[in-house]
């Protein structure tokens, strides 16, 4: 099968990977808004939220991860300026940089994992908590091999020279993944009263 | 699958050349063939969905269970309705869109070929996995196909592998393919369309096509997200929905029906899209209110996505969610009730013409018109508690699905066969088959709404004898529907090996799919789409679709003639 058959030679319908990838994150968002909606149900309707010998959630950890990885918005933001401008060495600056921000986000969260005190098992309140940080992060890991895909892609002679739609769809997929952690964080970790 | 007409002067198209029927066996990513291959797997799934509920009716003919086991009674309910939604219905409707979006828009194919493939080949692969639930120690998922818990977290042999773990992974894959085939059907419409084909000149399936996906994409997410958390209690000892580890049950029924409720509108949006398409064409009149059809779609949606909680009032769900649920769900009546009188506006005083898609669609609507009766009787509070579980609600929506939907799937099927296979099906066969339809789902489902009223629960293998009478009569209607499906496998079968050849416009119908020849070519118009000037359905009006129509048509008729 030949490659033309989406993609007519006359040009007139251009390539709609974009318009895809959009709508593919629409309906993603809306899994999360199901993990929320089900997180906020349960902890309001709960009698005992926090399992016993536990007292709360650790805050300062997650917020320097916060700081990092709206930071990392920013600098993809960069990385993409520069690839506008076709400024190449710029790009990979910022965009290596937006990954190793991501890296320690995932690492950050790996040892606030290794600290807790209670397991996935342990009651809602266990099973909420890393549902819904686990998710988030599989979708941070994702973020951070796309972005080491399109490190490697950016190599190929002439690849980027008409702005390229894989460098888009990574960075709005980054931006996604930065607000559904400040909502998780406000969830999670500031409204800690039940 | 050479590149050659897509380069060839020809215009219109040249009839394709003779290919292969075994492209039909292979991953391929033509649009047309993804959708017999779509139709055909629906429908061997049909047949295994079907034979479960001749098992059924046998089972309730008499009172007593003594035909199977009550388990494995729970077992092929549960399996009934999970094969018939997941694996008929929501396959066969794709395989429609992949048919009829690229051409009645005038694109080449759908936008991400390759992604409509895997959409497609995920359907066998998670039909195969549910089929092979049945075989692994304790049986396949008895929980009904919402599997609630408690009852679908229970494990009671501790096997890791079981059949609702089993039942969970079959309906996430599917999940997946939906999703792929929503963000394909929702991009392809958005950015391929005909050059002057505006939104309000698209054809009004494609306007319910788009309804429905979306609901797809916005519905589909939050059940994922549910059996997530379902198949984490079940299989790795959480307790999202266990109330004695501080759980909620409810809260599975809310993701549930979140999308399960869109979804009865994913299945009967496209219906609405082809009575709108057929009315026209065997009425010779142009569809009324076109505009107001089309907008209502939207409506539906948006009231669609605000009505879930109707499905369980009984839950233990506050007073307030009940009366706002309840108002909901009538409002939608009103959308539902615009389009009814569309119909009813076009076939009046119509030329009409019984042809067999024409029957299948009369008989739809008459059912459909039926089942939003019950609907609304059901959306009432009070009169839900009394009726809730029981046959009724059995009834209620097999008029809708099998009543109006199949029957509506079936008329598309009759109206397009000519299109996609370029042979005529048989009116004789066709019509029997329609006769046998109609009656057979008017005599299975109507004695289920006295049962409800009198009491009968559903999801039972053995009953009072006081339910025998309309039991039996229930049971000879599922067994007429039975022998139903003989005559329309013949038709299909006869017909494509060596029924009579059919021209590009069999029933003088307007449209682009009809400017192409039968079968279309691979890539459709190529690069000659032509460009669209006025609003669909000009029946009687004598005003042409696109330009140069008269050219393309007169070439067309040249083809044939020298074919
Ligand atoms: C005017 C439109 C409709 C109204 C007001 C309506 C209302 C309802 C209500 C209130 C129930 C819940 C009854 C109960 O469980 O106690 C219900 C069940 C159901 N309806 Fe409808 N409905 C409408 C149209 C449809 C359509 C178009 C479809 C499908 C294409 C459909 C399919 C179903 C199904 C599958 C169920 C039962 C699911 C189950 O319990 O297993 N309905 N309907
Ligand atoms: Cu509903």
């Amino acid at each position: 099968m030949t490659a033309t058959t989406g993609q007519p030679a006359t040009g007139e319908h251009p390539n709609h990977n974009l318009t895809g990838f959009i709508i593919f994150l629409c309906s993603e968002s809306v899994i999360f808004l199901a993990f929320f909606s089900g997180f906020a149900l349960l902890k309001t309707s709960a009698l005992n939220w926090l399992p016993a010998g536990v007292d709360g959630l650790e805050w300062r950890m997650p917020l320097i991860n916060t700081v990092v990885l709206v930071s990392s918005s920013g600098t993809i933001w960069l990385a993409e300026r520069c690839m506008a401008k076709g400024n190449l060495p710029g790009f990979r600056a910022f965009w290596l940089l937006t990954m190793a921000l991501g890296a320690y986000f995932l690492y950050g969260q790996a040892v606030e994992w290794g600290g807790l005190q209670f397991g996935f098992t342990s009651g809602v309140f266990g099973g909420t908590f890393y549902l819904l940080t686990g998710f988030h992060g599989l979708h941070v890991a994702t973020g951070v091999f796309l972005m080491g895909l399109m490190l490697v892609k950016s190599f190929i002679p002439q690849n980027y020279a008409g702005g390229e739609q894989g460098v888009q769809a990574t960075s709005l997929f980054w931006h996604f993944v930065d607000v559904i952690w400040i909502i998780l964080f406000v969830l999670i970790y500031v409204w800690q009263r039940s | 699958m050479t590149p050659e007409f897509m380069t060839s002067a020809t215009f219109p198209a040249s009839p394709p050349e003779n290919r292969s029927w075994t492209r039909y066996f292979g991953f391929n990513t033509d649009a047309k063939v993804i959708g017999i291959q779509y139709i055909v797997t629906a429908f061997f799934f049909f047949l295994i969905g079907g034979l479960l509920a001749m098992i059924i009716r046998g089972e309730l003919i008499t009172p007593a269970a003594d035909l199977v086991d009550r388990t494995v009674y729970n077992g092929i309910y549960t399996m009934h309705g999970t094969i018939m939604l997941f694996l008929f219905i929501f396959p066969v409707l794709n395989g429609l869109n992949n048919l009829l979006i690229p051409t009645m828009i005038g694109a080449p194919d759908m936008a991400f070929p390759r992604l409509n493939a895997v959409a497609f080949w995920l359907v066998p692969i998670f039909g195969s996995l549910l089929i092979a639930s049945f075989f692994v120690p304790g049986g396949p998922a008895y929980s009904g196909w919402w599997s609630y818990p408690p009852v679908s977290i229970q494990n009671p042999l501790g096997h890791f592998v079981n059949g609702q773990g089993l039942w969970l992974t079959a309906v996430a894959l599917s999940g997946v393919s939906s999703i792929m085939g929503a963000v394909n059907f929702v991009t392809t419409i958005l950015r391929m369309r005909a050059p002057g084909m505006g939104f309000f000149r698209m054809p009004v399936f494609c306007w319910t096509a788009l309804a429905a996906q979306s609901l797809q994409l916005i519905g589909l997410p939050a059940l994922t997200g549910g059996a997530v958390m379902l198949l984490m209690d079940l299989s790795f000892g959480t307790s999202f929905y266990q109330a004695e580890g501080g759980g909620d049950p409810v809260l599975y029924q809310h993701f549930f029906w979140f999308y399960s409720h869109p979804a009865v509108y994913v299945i009967i949006l496209p219906v609405f899209g082809i009575f709108s398409e057929l009315f026209p064409v065997y009425s010779r009149k142009p569809l009324f209110g076109y505009v107001y059809v089309s907008l209502a779609s939207f409506i539906i949606v948006g009231l669609g996505l605000i009505v879930w909680v109707h499905h369980f009032f009984t839950s233990g769900v506050p007073q307030w969610m009940r009366n706002l649920f309840m108002v909901n769900t009538m409002l939608i009546s009103v959308p539902t009730g615009v389009k009814v009188f569309a119909w009813l506006g076009t076939i009046w005083r119509g030329k009409l013409r019984l042809t067999t898609p024409m029957l299948f669609c009369l008989g739809g609507l008459f059912n459909f018109v039926f089942a939003g009766i019950t609907g609304v009787m059901l959306a009432t509070v009070p009169v839900d508690i009394h009726v809730s579980n029981t046959y009724f609600v059995v009834g209620h929506f097999h008029y809708v699905i099998y009543g109006a939907a199949v029957m509506g799937i079936f008329a598309a099927i009759y109206h397009w066969f000519p299109k996609f296979t370029g042979r005529m099906p048989y009116e004789g066969l066709g019509k029997l088959h329609f006769l046998l339809t109609f009656v057979g789902a008017n005599l299975n489902f109507l004695p289920m709404h006295p049962l409800g009223l009198m009491g009968m629960p559903r999801r039972v293998s053995s009953y009072d004898p006081e339910f025998a009478f309309w039991n039996v009569l229930a049971s000879l209607g599922a067994f007429l529907l039975g022998v139903s499906i003989i005559p329309f496998l013949l038709n299909m079968v006869s017909a494509w090996v060596r029924g009579p050849k059919a021209p590009h416009n069999p029933w003088n119908a307007i449209g682009l799919e009809w400017l192409l020849p039968s079968p279309p070519p691979e890539d459709n118009f190529g690069e000659h789409v032509p460009t669209v000037i006025s609003r669909p359905y000009g029946y009687g009006t004598g005003e042409p679709l696109v330009e140069n129509q008269a050219e393309i048509e007169r070439q067309l008729t040249l083809q044939e003639a020298s074919a």
